[in-house]
Formats: C-alpha cells, sequence, structure tokens
C-alpha cells in the first residue's frame, strides 16, 4: 500500500481568504455516509460553493475560471472542528496537492499528511503576499518543493521555508504509509505489551 | 524537573521515538463508530491484514441513527448502510459492537465512561474529535482520523507528535446558576477557538475539582473546541468513586490495585507546563454564543462584541452591540456527548418541572445513551418532561451534526447544548447559539434567549 509520491512541483493556486475554515465547510456532515473513498471532491465546500438550489455561487473561487492549480491557500486555523478524514479527502480528490496556510488545526494536518496532501504553514506575513500575488495575477504560480522545504512565488522569486518532520517527509517523497511500517514493527509492539503487563 | 500528568501516561505508552519526533504510542483502547471506520475497514480489506487486538476496540451506532421509532429500519438508505456496514465489520473481525437496540448503546463517548472502559491512565483513540471527553477520568484521549483508526486496527499503535503541554487552572466557588459548561464555553471565548491547538490541556484548581465527573466529561469534551488535542483531569476520589462497580471497570481486589496505581496520575507540583491560564470562577456567568465557532461566546446578559466578526454575523443576522436577551428562539436541543448525561437531563427537568415548553418552539431532548435513557425514565423525568410539554427521545448524536432527521431548517435559531455552532452544522443555514443546560431550559419555556438567572431565580 502506498499514497502517492510527492515531487516538486510548480502551479497556479486557488485562493480562499477566510480563517478559521473548519471541517464541516470543507465537507458538511451529510456528506459522510459512504462506506468508501471516493467522490468526495465533488462535495469539497459544498455550501459555500453551491446555493440552495444547488447553483454554483460565482464568486466563490472554486468556481471562478480564473483561479486553477494545484495548490489551495486559505486563511489561518485551516481545517479545525470535526476529526473528519473526508475532509483530507475532499481536498485531495478535487486535485489539490498541497494546502497553504499560516496555521494548521493538529488533526487536519495530520489527516492531510496520511493522503498525500501536503500542508504548508506559512507565516502570516508571507501569506499575506501570497494572497496578494493572487489578486495581481490569478494565474499567479508557485513551486512547492518538499526535498528543500521551500515555498516560493515564482514571479517574485519570493521563497519561505516550511516545516516537516523528518519521518513524515520521507513518507512523503517515498510514497510510504505508516500502516505498513506499524506492521513492520510488531515484533516490538509486542514485546513493549509484554513488557508493561 | 517533574514531570506532567500528560509526560507520565505518554512516556510510558511510547513504544518508540522516530527521527523528527514522532512517537509510536501504544493505544490501551480503541472506540468505532459508523461514520470513520468503515474506510479503514476497506484498508485492511484492501492489504488482506486483519485487526491486531479486537478486545480493545469498542463499537457503537451513534451519529446516523434516528431518536424515534429505533426499533424500525433506518429509513434513509446511506445511513442504513453505514450503520449495518459497522455491524458486518464488527461481526466480521470479532469487535464487541453495541448497535442499536442494544442496551448499552449509546453515543460513543457517553458509553465509554459510563460502562466503565475508560479508566484512569489509559490511551484512547476514536476517530471522532470529541474523544477528549474521556480525559475527564485522567486518560490521555484526543480524536484521529480514519487512516489513523486504521493503524489502530493493524499494529494497536498509532503515529503521533508529543503535543506541548497547557494547564489551565480556575480557581473558586461558581456562581449560582453556572455550569461546567459555561466554564469551557467561557475558557474558550478566552483563549479562541485555536488558542489551544498544538497543545494538551491539563484542567486544574478547585473550581475543576468541584465538579460532578458529567461536568468535568463536558469539559474536556470541548477541549478540541479550543483546538487542543485534548483536556485531561487528574483522577481523584470522586474518579474512583465514579468507576467502582462499573460493568468493564476491574472489579473487587483488582479494583483496589487499579486505585493503587491510578493514585500515582498527576502532574508533579514542580512539572512545568508550556503554558499555562489561570480564571477565576466569579468572573463566569451563565454563556451563550453569538458567531459561527465556539470561541464567540459571551455571558447571556451582556452585548454582542463590537469587534465580532462581520461574517458570523451577518450568517446568524446579528449586530454588533446588540443584547442576546430576548431573542427568539425556534429549537432547543438537549443532548449529545458534551451534555447528554443523566446529570444534564435532570438539571433540565428539574428546571422545567411546573412550567411548559414556550409555543413554537420544537425541541428535542436527546439521552446520551441507552443507559441515561433507562435512568432518566427509572427517575420518573420523562414523565416531568411530558407534564412540561416535552418528549425524552432516544439514544445518538441527533441535532449537534444533523447527520440524522434531526435538522434545523435554514435561518432558523437553535439553542443547543452541544459543542459546536459552525454555520450549517445543524443543517444547511441553520443558525446555532450553544450554551449549557440552564440557559436551554429557560430558552425552551420562554421562547426567546433568557437569562436563567432571573427565571428560575438563582
Amino acid at each position: 500500500m502506498s499514497i502517492p509520491k510527492f515531487v516538486t512541483f510548480t502551479s497556479g493556486a486557488v485562493p480562499v481568504e477566510v480563517e478559521n475554515i473548519d471541517t464541516d465547510q470543507i465537507i458538511p456532515a451529510r456528506f459522510l455516509k459512504a462506506t468508501e473513498r471516493k467522490g468526495f471532491g465533488d462535495n469539497l465546500f459544498r455550501d459555500w460553493r453551491y446555493d440552495s438550489e444547488n447553483h454554483p455561487v460565482a464568486t466563490f473561487p472554486l468556481n471562478d475560471p480564473r483561479y486553477a492549480g494545484k495548490i489551495l491557500v486559505a486563511g489561518r486555523n485551516f481545517g479545525c472542528g470535526s476529526s473528519r478524514e473526508h475532509a483530507a479527502w475532499a481536498i485531495a480528490d478535487y486535485g489539490f496537492r498541497v494546502v497553504v496556510s499560516s496555521f494548521f488545526a493538529d488533526i487536519f494536518r495530520n489527516n492531510a499528511l496520511n493522503n498525500g496532501l501536503l500542508p504548508v504553514r506559512v507565516e502570516e506575513s508571507f501569506l499575506r503576499e501570497i494572497f496578494d500575488e493572487i489578486r495581481r495575477d490569478p494565474s499567479a504560480q508557485f513551486t512547492v518543493d518538499l526535498d528543500n522545504q521551500r515555498f516560493t512565488i515564482v514571479s517574485s522569486g519570493a521563497s519561505a521555508p516550511f516545516e516537516i518532520d523528518a519521518y513524515k517527509k520521507r513518507c512523503l517523497q517515498n510514497g510510504y504509509d505508516d500502516v505498513d511500517y506499524l506492521r513492520s514493527i510488531s515484533a516490538e509492539i509486542s514485546a513493549f505489551e509484554k513488557n508493561r503487563s | 524537573m517533574g514531570k506532567t500528568l500528560l509526560d507520565k501516561i505518554w512516556d510510558a505508552h511510547t513504544v518508540r521515538i522516530e527521527d523528527g519526533g514522532r512517537c509510536v504510542l501504544y493505544i490501551d483502547r480503541q472506540y468505532i463508530h459508523e461514520v470513520t471506520s468503515p474506510v479503514a475497514f476497506a484498508g485492511l480489506d484492501r492489504r488482506g491484514i486483519g485487526v491486531a487486538r479486537p478486545s480493545q476496540i469498542t463499537a457503537t451506532a451513534d451519529h446516523n441513527i434516528p431518536t424515534l421509532n429505533q426499533h424500525l429500519p433506518i429509513e434513509e438508505p446511506e445511513s442504513r448502510r453505514q450503520v449495518a456496514a459497522l455491524e458486518a465489520n464488527c461481526a466480521k473481525y470479532g469487535i464487541e459492537h453495541f448497535g442499536v437496540g442494544n442496551p448499552r448503546q449509546g453515543i460513543v463517548h457517553i458509553i465509554g465512561p459510563e460502562l466503565g472502559f475508560t479508566q484512569p491512565g489509559m490511551t484512547i483513540v476514536c476517530g471522532d474529535s470529541h474523544t477528549s471527553t474521556h480525559g475527564a477520568l485522567g486518560a490521555v484521549a484526543f480524536g484521529v482520523g480514519t487512516s489513523e483508526v486504521e493503524m489502530v486496527f493493524a499494529s494497536q499503535c498509532i503515529l503521533q507528535t508529543k503535543p506541548r503541554t497547557m494547564r489551565i487552572t480556575v480557581d473558586g466557588a461558581l456562581r449560582q446558576g453556572v455550569e461546567a459548561k459555561d466554564v469551557i464555553l467561557y475558557i474558550i471565548s478566552q483563549i479562541t477557538a485555536s488558542g489551544g491547538t498544538g497543545y494538551f490541556i491539563e484542567f486544574a484548581g478547585s473550581t475543576i475539582r468541584s465538579l460532578s465527573m458529567e461536568g468535568r466529561m463536558t469539559v474536556c469534551n470541548m477541549s478540541i473546541e479550543c483546538g487542543a488535542r485534548g483536556g485531561m483531569i487528574a483522577p481523584d476520589e470522586k474518579t474512583f468513586e465514579y468507576l467502582r462497580g462499573r460493568e468493564r471497570a476491574p472489579q473487587g481486589s483488582d479494583f483496589d490495585a487499579a486505585v493503587a496505581r491510578w493514585r500515582e496520575l498527576y502532574s508533579d507540583p514542580d512539572a512545568r507546563f508550556d503554558k499555562e491560564y489561570h480564571f477565576d470562577a466569579a468572573d463566569i456567568a451563565p454563556m451563550i454564543t453569538y458567531g459561527t465557532n465556539p470561541g464567540m461566546g459571551m455571558p447571556v446578559d451582556s452585548e454582542i462584541p463590537a469587534a465580532a466578526d462581520p461574517k458570523a454575523l451577518e450568517y446568524m443576522d446579528f449586530k454588533a452591540g446588540e443584547r442576546m436577551l430576548g431573542k427568539p428562539v425556534d429549537y432547543v436541543f438537549v443532548g449529545s456527548c458534551t451534555n447528554g448525561r443523566i446529570e444534564d437531563l435532570r438539571r433540565f427537568a428539574q428546571l422545567v418541572k411546573g412550567r411548559r415548553k414556550a409555543e413554537g418552539v420544537t425541541a428535542w431532548i436527546v439521552p446520551g445513551s441507552k443507559g441515561v435513557e433507562a435512568q432518566a425514565r427509572a427517575e420518573g423525568l420523562d414523565v416531568i418532561l411530558a407534564d412540561a410539554g416535552f418528549e425524552l427521545r432516544q439514544p445518538g448524536c441527533s441535532a449537534c451534526l444533523a447527520m440524522n432527521a434531526d435538522k434545523i431548517p435554514a435561518g432558523k435559531y437553535s439553542v443547543s447544548t452541544s459543542n459546536r455552532n459552525f454555520e450549517g452544522r445543524q443543517g444547511p443555514g441553520a443558525r446555532t447559539m450553544l450554551s449549557g443546560i440552564a440557559v436551554a431550559a429557560a430558552a425552551a419555556v420562554t421562547g426567546r434567549i433568557t437569562d436563567p438567572r432571573e427565571l428560575f431565580g438563582f
């Protein structure tokens, strides 16, 4: 089993300039009834993306044809609230590989990493720069370099470092998955159990 | 330097530490429910592997189920399928499952403590952010995603970075009419909805100690609403008495031996926390939220802050500077893993006794478990409620997240004892105001936001 390998890429970005986006907005609870992991991208940001008659809300960035790319840029405290991994699935299924924010909720951050979706945390001031850049040029390009842990605004060359722990970085680079890893140390886990009883 | 309570439990469960700091953390108990487990089970199937330690997993159906006529098949096909999938998966892998109709069924965070599965010193996870509830018994308990549910199925471990430690100390006597829910809504309003992110909270101080076990669970339940991984309270005599005789707690001499171990579970006096907050109980009033995250709370008798988030106020159709008192209420929801325990139903019944539900208010009174429901009926609370125009429903998550039929219609105002007031949380377009039991009872009998201290003469 594996997750998709993460390689350096350059892409446009979709800006959702809202703070405290909770996972109920990313994927409302009524779409959590599937027993299979597929199709969640259709309902990403459902109640912001469509009105009550299911018509696309033209002003919502996902419906704005000027924006495209594999990078979602959002305000601080992204992914707060419910632990539903469906939020990470919906974002990844829609086609994003990276979410950029100045602050991520803990559970969402882990869920994203476990699905090959890279959360890039940057300083608030740099996040403003990114939003400004997209305002200036909706098709602005950005480079996400996991190996060197840098996020770059292509036109200006401005870049910022981001953190990721060494284990998770290796998993993303190689497409490793945690279940395989944990099963590979099952003897150590059994020994641990014996020692504590 | 001494250790915090989190350090003691976490370190005792760390199998190994990866480079970069991620810990392989051993999990004593995993709770599962129908919504966040099916994809994890499917993962096992795809890998062709089984569940490593089925006896350390407990399952119940709660999120999707109706709260009326539970003896009938679930009407909505998708919900029915999800609930059936849980039952089939548990049978396949030998996991104990308390399905709809089972006398032990209930909201996963209500039944864990109620049945004595949750014990001090344990590590506990569930694919549900309100797993922090179990921290009230002195456990390290936190919500995880479905990938992590699968990890625990496969290995009984997960990979986690150890959170930083935060202590929130509340001292002093609570004012009349102030309850545990008000304490936690107050704390979140002070430190904001993201103030705890990256931390694991220990709640301490005389106010916290004075709370019942149910009240402590209400407080720990909402730790996630300030972003914290979890919240916990060091176990004490109240904790031990709560657990004594519970079905799945140790019995007889085993219980005494367990209590001796549990007495070691406290933060050492010289332990240092990464962050500390101190609050005075005298500053806490009955609370209500005016906005769209749980940090947007205020005393029920004050005005919506001038600096309130305009996007939140637009959604709620409120204005900065307005008072909340007197605003009309369409729905009242009493229940959830936050306020669905027997003490909550007792308090609500006692407050509405001899009064009548207001015309035009739809009230859903939902016990947290079959155990709570049975106890409520045994105490005659259902009769008191019926006399006042309220119906005691059947257990489930219900209108807290509106995955079943209990949905608040668009634009309607709901006073809810649950834990989240996010946009659309209780149904698309629903407008949620979070509160404790007393504010909900006052709203239910007056049809308006009302100060419970005045109405009930606290």
